[in-house]
């Protein structure tokens, strides 16, 4: 068990670092303009998220198992690892960074390193929601402003009044923001685990006062969720108080629209039953594909700022976010392929 | 939450009831010029009474607002807005009372051939500060129709400002007001009452920037 934590260790600090600063993509603004108390925040986000990796984290992780199927503890360590420290260096060099982006690099530097055949297929669905995201939470956001001007101008709701309905607002939304990121991208954080730790073979099904039985990828994903959840409660406070104050500048009213479109997108994105339900009606589902929350807060805001005429919008932005998309997968297969190379001859461990 | 939201509802009724008050005063103040030109000084000074007393009750009604707002951590992103708004508002009342005191005070004598171009100028000037009031309420509310208010108000204030002119020319024209200081009296007179108006332009300039922000 104690080798199982160690080699966990890096999908755990990719946790921390999600919680830390992906959780401030739907709390920030409600935090940072002071809305909703950086507390109360904190944990309606850090109990959120952890329902949603347990209820509903299995698709997208299972999207990138089909990328590549990790079989080896020491592979997957160094895979987390790898996307991990990617992530670190990128943001240290101020370069525009997904976890998710990184994540899936340093699996094509393990499918490299190890031989796989890359899964095209699997790699184009990937690719292209990644692409689709923010556009569709663009368009959800322009949506959602036109129905929230239409009904405000009709109910004429006191300013104070508004306010007080927005907190709550913020609230219930951030709830539904923070299933959604731990539904979509508790795989980034142990999606790579999921085979490894399961030929292990060192994990049993939990029974949770015998009300439900956790799987061993359900287990794994409560892990993440703590990791996140500790990720959220000790250094997310700054992060959200630079979204909120500095990045989006958004007010409250937006904030809880850009947010929603968001939550939304990652929603669908994550969500076993709606893709069951859809494609049961011979309908086209979403593929369920962990996709980057910042990104797709970006495409929220650029969606609002559209939906008012267009103005004041920072385009090159817009630029920032496609480069990332090669940029970011790219440093991480390489990073990926070296750290392989390092842990298996170096560490004399069975990686693949 | 329920405390929240009993204490929302207590600063809309104070804002309502500033509001309100600013309204009542400016109806208060046009009928006690009224009287004074009529020459009913005792009329008069009850009117000036009830204004001060508007005014001393506006400022209690300030107080309590501002520590809500600030104690209670209501509206974050337009507290700012709001406490400026009704500060000013303030300065807009506190003029009709200085105009009242210092009428009670001073008793210009009335000349009859100004007496219609005053009672002119300061229904003029009430307008434009009861349209501020309509303005303050669509912001709280409807902040897309400030504008609207906003266009009246500065119709209105301009046309103070043209009796106001009128008012000193015939002054300093006239041969029945033989002294000096006595056209300089009537112009100060029309200067502050024209100031009341002013004021309100003031606010509502600051209003509609205020409203532009918080339009969706």
């Amino acid at each position: 068990m104690l080798v199982i934590l160690i080699f966990l260790s890096s999908g755990l600090f990719l946790g921390w670092s999600l919680g830390a600063n992906d959780a401030a993509n739907v709390w920030g603004t409600a935090v940072g303009t002071k809305m909703v108390r950086f507390k109360t925040a904190a944990l309606v986000a850090s109990l959120f998220i952890l329902i949603g990796a347990v209820v509903s984290g299995t698709g997208a992780s299972h999207t990138l198992g089909e990328l590549g199927n990790i079989s080896m503890l020491a592979g997957a360590f160094t895979v987390a690892l790898a996307a991990a420290f990617s992530v670190y260096i990128m943001t240290k060099a101020a370069l525009p960074v997904s976890t998710s982006q990184a994540v899936v690099g340093a699996i094509i530097g393990w499918n490299l390193f190890s031989r796989t055949p890359i899964n095209f297929g699997a790699l184009t669905k990937i690719m292209g929601t990644w692409i689709f995201s923010p556009v569709l939470t663009a368009v959800f956001a322009a949506l959602l402003f036109f129905l929230v001007r239409f009904i405000m101008k009709r109910v004429r709701v006191h300013l104070i009044y508004q306010d007080f309905f927005v907190r709550i607002l913020l609230i219930v939304v951030g709830a539904f923001g923070s299933y959604s990121l731990g539904a979509n991208n508790i795989a980034n954080v142990m999606g790579v685990f999921v085979s490894s730790v399961e030929t292990a073979g060192v994990m049993g099904r939990v029974s949770l006062f015998s009300l439900a039985e956790l799987t061993v990828t359900q287990q794994l994903f409560a892990l993440g969720g703590l990791a996140i959840g500790v990720g959220v409660f000790t250094y997310s406070r700054k992060v959200m108080l630079t979204v909120g104050k500095d990045i989006y500048q958004l007010n409250p009213v937006t904030a809880v629209i850009v947010v929603l479109a968001s939550s939304l997108v990652l929603f669908l994105f994550a969500s076993q039953s709606l893709q069951e339900f859809l494609l049961a009606r011979n309908l086209p589902a979403f593929p369920l594909v962990p996709v980057s929350s910042s990104q797709s807060i970006v495409g929220g805001v650029i969606g609002v700022g559209l939906a008012k005429g267009g103005k004041n919008i920072n385009y090159r932005i817009l630029g920032r976010i496609s480069s990332g998309w090669i940029m970011t997968p790219l440093i991480a297969a390489v990073v990926s392929f070296v750290a392989l190379f390092i842990v298996q001859n170096v560490f004399a461990q069975v990686v693949f | 939450m329920p405390s929240v939201f009993k204490q929302a509802r207590a600063i809309v009724g104070d804002i309502e009831k500033y509001l309100e008050n600013l309204d009542n005063a400016a109806d208060i103040f046009e009928l006690g010029i009224n009287e004074y030109f009529q020459g009913n000084l005792e009329r008069f000074e009850e009117r000036a009474q009830e204004v001060q007393k508007l005014e001393t009750e506006n400022d209690r009604l300030r107080g309590r607002i501002k520590t809500t707002l600030y104690t209670d951590l209501l509206i974050p992103d337009a507290r700012g807005d709001v406490l400026g708004l009704i500060e000013t508002l303030d300065g807009v009342l506190g003029v009709a009372e200085h105009v009242v005191d210092q009428l009670s005070i001073e008793k210009p004598l009335v000349y009859d051939f100004l007496k219609d171009d005053f009672i002119r100028l300061t229904e003029a000037t009430v307008k434009t500060v009861k349209e501020l009031v309509v303005a303050c309420r669509d912001f709280f509310r409807d902040p897309v129709k400030v504008k609207d208010s906003v266009a009246k108000i500065h119709f209105w204030e301009h046309e103070a400002d043209k009796i106001e002119e009128r008012i000193k020319r015939k002054a300093f024209e006239a041969e029945e007001i033989t002294e000096f200081s006595r056209k300089v009296h009537m112009r100060y007179f029309a200067e502050r009452i024209s100031l009341f108006a002013d004021e309100a332009e003031d606010v509502a300039e600051r209003l509609e920037v205020y409203a532009i922000k918080r339009a969706l």
